[in-house]
């Protein structure tokens, strides 16, 4: 699926990869771990191809196509989902607008035909209602005036609709309360499948106990210093980052 | 000499504004104009049906400054348009209007200008009385051809517990300008004064609105959003009196601009002079690009960058259409703004 070699990028000329490697093979989860600065938010932006992100060497690929050559919703129409620490408020656009939008726009990408509005309307509710959410939520401009938890909810709400083949999710466990990350855990979850990957970048243990990794790994100045099992996630949370020394 | 009066002389031989008129400094129709164009011939009433099409109950048309319906239009509870049509070429013509909202009344007043033809000056000059406890929605698109020149003034009375709403649309010209005074009396009298403007090209729009609060416990609400391209201009000026004695006045201005291309101008002027005691005066003014995070989310979701754009924009000037009261003439504003927007953004 995923298949991260030697990656180095920089931010306004600052390096902040510095061969980044990692495989992601379908149907896993793998969780990233590390210090503050060690580089996590810079390698999913780096993924979906953020402007400002520059790649000065190595290589990302998606199922062995370039990812690093596509445009963000190039990336996005072939199963790249990032999942934002601090989703956007977008006045003015309802939800329900915002994911039809994106829904289409992505169907077109693909050369499939758009989604008729009875069909979306459907599944909308449906999922809405799985994520126990307030249908009225999605008719009201996205994000505008949400909580933390439901803005949260709302990403958890556009991946089941949009269908990634490959999720990042970036401190989705930010803010969040107990109640709140039991929920976006479960609609996580409730997406895995043989399928789909998925990369957990997390700062902490904890929302790890709610959305099990196969595999752990530990960021550190830019690259990644160690691989394990979900044991290794409990061992940082014991021992901190120190042994992996200072971030860059 | 109240702004009508001086509108209306230009007409007669008083020189046209320029940027020595604090009011015109940045809508210098004299540089445009050097002098006023021969009057206007008489035009056929259009074939076109207008951007409020079967939603007046009546018509009032001036075609080339020449009417065909009463010069002073009095309100009852309907909707009633006033289009102030040119088809004219490098000539200059002149349209008046009364409008007077029955006591109690609930009116709509749909308002367009539309132009055909090219170089045309029009001048239209507009007085409105809302009587007591009337309610008058005033919706004004202006669409014109980019080489016109266009000015529309008018000079709003309202008495006390009336209401006054106002939208006004306007997609630019070589120049157009948008002038309302306001004589607010407060005493349960409330007003809007909201407006879009979408210019591309190198077109030039100009919403000007002078507030003047002469009572007690008057409220105001103004809200104008805009955006400019290519390397279009637009001018937005808001003023706000309150007079001394106006205590309690509650008056909020806003306005907001998009700047879609880096050689497109916005310059805006809010004023507030105050004179009277214990009032709620506010005004806020912004001026910039679009999200580029917003862009990023949601390119990231899969909206292709050109159709992002779109998006947000149209969801930035929304809001002010949504704030017109009646229905049919709302939904026809805003098919008319998404318009004019699609055409600046394709």
């Amino acid at each position: 699926m995923l298949k991260v070699e030697n990656l180095h990028a920089s931010v306004d000329g600052k390096p902040i990869l510095k061969g980044l490697t990692l495989e992601v093979p379908a149907g896993e989860v793998h969780a990233i771990m590390g210090p503050n600065g060690a580089g996590k938010s810079t390698l999913s932006y780096v993924l979906t191809g953020r402007e400002g992100y520059e790649v000065t060497e190595g290589s990302a690929t998606l199922d062995g196509e370039d990812l690093l050559a596509l445009s963000p919703d190039a990336r996005a129409a072939r199963g790249m989902f990032l999942s934002f620490q601090y989703p956007l408020e977008i006045p003015g656009v309802p939800a329900l607008t915002f994911v039809r939008t994106a829904m289409n726009a992505q169907r077109k990408a693909r050369g499939e035909p758009e989604v008729p509005a009875p069909e979306f309307l459907k599944r909308a509710r449906e999922t809405a209602a799985a994520l126990k959410m307030d249908f009225d939520m999605l008719r009201r401009g996205l994000n505008v005036g949400f909580s933390g938890g439901e803005k949260k909810r709302m990403e958890i709400f556009q991946m089941a609709m949009l269908e990634p083949r490959f999720l990042i999710l970036d401190e989705t466990d930010s803010g969040l309360d107990i109640d709140a990350l039991r929920i976006v855990s479960e609609g996580v979850n409730a997406l895995r499948s043989p399928e789909r990957s998925m990369l957990v970048i997390t700062h902490y243990q904890r929302l790890l106990d709610y959305i099990r990794p196969d595999k752990v790994h530990v960021l550190a100045a830019g690259r990644i210093v160690a691989t394990g099992g979900p044991e290794l996630a409990l061992e940082l949370e014991r021992s901190g980052y120190d042994r992996y020394g200072e971030a860059a | 000499m109240s702004a009508i009066t001086k509108a209306s002389a230009w007409m007669t031989g008083a020189p046209l504004p320029n940027r020595r008129d604090e009011s015109f400094r940045w809508t210098d129709i004299g540089r445009v104009l050097k002098a006023l164009p021969p009057p206007s011939p008489p035009a056929y009433a259009p074939g076109w049906p207008g951007p409020f099409e079967g939603l007046a109950d009546r018509e009032a048309r001036f075609v080339n400054g020449i009417e065909t319906g009463p010069e002073l239009l009095v309100l009852g509870d309907e909707r009633v348009a006033a289009r102030f049509i040119s088809d004219a070429v490098s000539t200059a013509h002149f349209s008046r209007l009364k409008v007077q909202v029955q006591p109690g009344a609930y009116a709509v007043l749909l308002e367009s200008y539309e132009g055909r033809g090219e170089g045309y000056f029009a001048n239209v000059v507009l007085e409105i009385e809302v009587c007591a406890g009337a309610h008058l929605e005033r919706i004004v698109v202006l669409d014109e051809p980019d080489t016109a020149v266009s000015v529309s003034t008018a000079e709003v009375h309202l008495h006390e517990r009336a209401q006054f709403s106002q939208f006004v649309a306007a997609s630019g010209a070589k120049l157009q300008r948008h002038e309302t005074h306001l004589i607010h009396p407060g005493h349960g009298a409330s007003a809007r004064l909201d407006g879009v403007y979408v210019v591309g090209g190198a077109r030039h729009a100009d919403i000007t609105t002078v507030l003047t609060h002469t009572g007690v416990g008057g409220e105001t609400s103004e809200l104008v959003k805009g955006v400019a391209a290519d390397t279009a201009r637009a001018v937005f000026q808001g003023k706000i009196v309150v007079a001394h004695g106006a205590d309690k006045t509650d008056a909020r201005m806003r306005h907001d601009a998009l700047l879609l291309s880096d050689r497109a101008e916005v310059d805006a002027k809010p004023e507030l002079e105050i004179y009277a005691d214990d009032v709620a005066c506010a005004h806020g003014n912004t001026v910039g690009a679009l999200d580029e995070e917003a862009l990023f989310y949601a390119a990231q979701r899969g909206v292709p960058p050109a159709e992002a754009r779109a998006l947000l924009t149209k969801a930035f000037l929304a809001e002010v259409a949504d704030r017109i009261e009646d229905a049919g003439p709302r939904e026809a504003a805003r098919v008319w703004v998404e318009r004019r927007l699609e055409a600046l953004t394709s």
